[in-house]
């Protein structure tokens, strides 16, 4: 068995961005199948623009075609190319530099391998089939053959009287998650119908889930302690809206339980009693689901339900509000 | 401008961080040396500053329980940095001159074995030309690597001659994940991995976590017959995006350098990710052929993400604390090919305390 228990967990957003008046203008173009630079105070046309200027810092206005042939100024070999890279084998990044512009930019390049690459070589750029208004509308760069005439790819004429005004950026990473080692223990009592803490050796605190750590002294949690299936509610809400991936129809109670011998609650759900007759105080108990259905999760006990007896008194858990 | 001195480092460094990506059961091993290095309890830590990316760890807020680590009955001043932890170092610096704070501990962790690190440091650049199309670390240090040979400022040799010194000096750093030097002509002839980049030139994915103990004054006296005091720090940063950079140079770590008195450093330890990023930052500092760079094997021979740079300044204070050098700078870098770099001095004297570089 390892120390820790682990599972993949991705984390995934698509930022929406707006995009100003200069990438703006530059992703309008990008959709248009044209190349648009931004002009520096000093001359450069760089692609693409910058926002400010570098030497002035004033907003840029000046915008410069440039052509979509340009020349590779680096480029380096992706022989393993990762989620959402332009490419899923390998291929090369390049810099290029358009002609016109005298800034290169970055993008891919398609070639089978770094022998069909140098610095120098003139390329173009190969457009997306469909152009939203991103840097992706160029899929990638691809090499004019030795000879070939340099002309720019073909490009399906657009005509959009709108200008790009946001770019929608889908982020997701992968992680194979660790638990700590305590919150391991806790994961794998579960999984076994038990609810495990830690106590704390310098201020005797039991923690659920255990930490490394006692967020009050730093000293790491050490004793294990099997805690109590029965607990008092400390406080509690009674959830009226309905959101986006809720599992029970409101109104449903959600309560922090205060486990007999622990001195840090759970927050869990309140079932079997009608949600205006739920209070602090209340005495409840776990209700797990059936054994078979039981994994590495807190989701193992269905609900806490009312155990009928009478409430707590409220200095065993004013400590713990 | 008060003086204030490096007192207290420890790190840990390893190939995979076989527990959570808060690092908190890493963190209190380490603070625990802290506190055996200068006799002192979490009570003496007048501030707290920790370095450290949530990206990286694949959750919100990770930096709030580390902060588990410190124990924080009676409450703490604490602040946080999504940056490396030589940053966080100079947050707590700037902390102690304003006379708030005598001492603080810096800390900084990181599980780069998570995820994908070189896909993850996408999130660093600039979100609507570059993240879109996930450039990565290595291939970004690629295209700076190949910029530089094309310029015939350096070549493939000169980059293997780095590795190697880098994995030979490595031999003596007990946290060193990858380590053994060979030969130039050996490592020349391993197979090109990210053209033109070999293996050896990246630095390795590491886990690991690193903490610093600054002190002002008679508290830095206290703690050490020769504080490694603080005499200058700077940092820069460079434009974010690659094309109007040029990647031969790093003009934001010459202009660090610049503003630093740096006559007379004997070691210089170097955050340099990829064996040509020594040699740029070499010249760009203006380093002499004798002074002795990363003795430690640098980050060549092991990377944690976010106390790397952190752990440049607490190799090159050893030197001052045991003797071995009278006064040598630390560098840590972040963001891509260089783009943002902060350097400072470190002597066995307080004399000619310099302010941050503006
Ligand atoms: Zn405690």
């Amino acid at each position: 068995m390892s120390r820790t228990l682990q599972a993949p967990v991705t984390v995934a957003f698509d930022y929406t961005r707006s995009t100003g008046p200069v990438i703006g203008r530059f992703f309008s173009g990008l959709r248009d199948g044209v190349v648009v630079g931004g002009r520096t105070s000093s001359g450069e046309v760089v692609v693409p623009p910058l926002e400010f200027d570098p030497g002035t810092h004033e907003a840029t206005t000046d915008f410069v075609e440039v052509s979509s042939v340009g020349t590779v100024t680096s480029w380096t070999w992706v022989p393993q190319p990762v989620k959402a890279q332009p490419f899923d084998h390998p291929f090369a990044f390049a810099l290029v530099t358009l002609d016109g512009a005298t800034a290169p930019l970055l993008h891919a390049l398609d070639v089978a391998s770094p022998e069909d690459v140098t610095t120098g070589m003139r390329v173009r750029i190969r457009w997306a089939e469909e152009r939203t208004g991103a840097i992706t509308d160029i899929a990638c760069f691809e090499p004019l053959a030795p000879g070939e005439a340099e002309t720019p790819n073909e490009v399906a004429a657009s005509a959009h009287d709108e200008a790009v005004t946001g770019v929608v950026v889908p982020v997701s990473l992968d992680y194979n998650y660790a638990a700590s080692p305590e919150e391991s223990l806790f994961y794998r009592g579960l999984n076994e119908g038990r609810i495990m803490g830690q106590r704390c050796p310098t201020c005797q605190k039991v923690y659920i889930p255990p930490r490394s750590a006692c967020p009050a002294d730093g000293t790491p949690t050490a004793e294990e302690v099997e805690l109590s299936q029965t607990g008092t509610v400390t406080t509690f809400c009674i959830v009226n809206v309905p959101f986006l991936g809720q599992k029970i129809t409101p109104p449903y109670v959600s309560a922090y339980v205060l486990l007999d011998g622990a001195d840090i609650a759970v927050l869990h759900l309140i079932l079997g009693v009608p949600a205006e007759e739920v209070r602090m105080g209340m005495r409840v108990k776990a209700v797990w689901k059936p054994k078979d259905e039981w994994t590495f999760s807190l989701e193992n006990i269905d609900h806490f339900a009312p155990t009928g007896d009478p409430d707590a008194d409220f200095d065993t858990y004013k400590h713990h509000l | 401008m008060r003086d204030v001195a490096v007192v207290g480092f420890a790190q840990r460094q390893m190939p995979e961080f076989d527990g959570s990506p808060t690092c908190v059961e890493l963190l209190v091993p380490l603070f625990k040396e802290c506190y055996e290095q200068t006799g002192w309890t979490r009570k003496d830590v007048g501030f707290w500053c920790s370095g450290s990316s949530d990206y990286l760890a694949g959750r919100s807020f990770s930096f709030v329980q580390a902060v588990d680590a410190i124990g924080v009955i009676p409450p703490v001043n604490e602040s946080h940095v999504e940056m490396d932890l030589a940053w966080a170092m100079y947050e707590a610096w700037i902390k102690i001159q304003t006379g708030e704070v005598d001492t603080a501990l810096v800390y900084a962790f990181g599980k780069s074995s998570a995820g994908v690190l070189r896909r993850t440091l996408a999130l660093q650049l600039e979100p609507y030309t570059m993240t879109p199309l996930w450039p990565d670390t290595v291939s970004l240090a690629g295209l700076q690597a190949r910029t530089g040979i094309d310029a015939g400022l350096w070549d493939e040799r000169a980059m293997a001659e780095v590795a190697n010194r880098s994995l030979t000096d490595a031999e003596k750093n007990e946290y060193a994940v990858r380590k053994g030097g060979s030969s130039v002509d050996e490592l020349l002839g391993r197979p090109m991995y990210a053209d033109p980049l070999r293996k050896h030139d990246c630095a390795p994915v590491t886990d690991g976590a690193a903490a610093l103990v600054l002190a002002a004054g008679d508290r830095a006296r206290e703690v050490r017959d020769r504080p490694a005091w603080l005499t200058g720090i700077s940092h820069y940063v460079d434009p974010m995006g690659m094309g109007v950079r040029d990647l031969t140079r790093s003009p934001s770590a010459r202009r660090a350098g610049a503003a630093l008195d740096l006559d007379g450093v004997e070691v210089a330890e170097l955050h340099a990710p990829f064996s040509h990023q020594e040699l740029i930052l070499r010249s760009e500092l203006g380093l002499a052929d004798d002074v002795a760079i990363n003795p430690s094997g640098g980050a060549l021979a092991s990377n944690p993400m976010f106390s790397a740079g952190g752990i440049r300044v607490g190799e090159a204070a050893q030197r001052i604390w045991s003797g071995e050098a009278g006064k040598v700078l630390a560098h840590a870098t972040s963001g891509p090919a260089l783009q943002q770099n902060l350097v400072c001095t470190l002597a066995a004297s307080t004399s000619a305390t310099e302010g941050a570089g503006n």
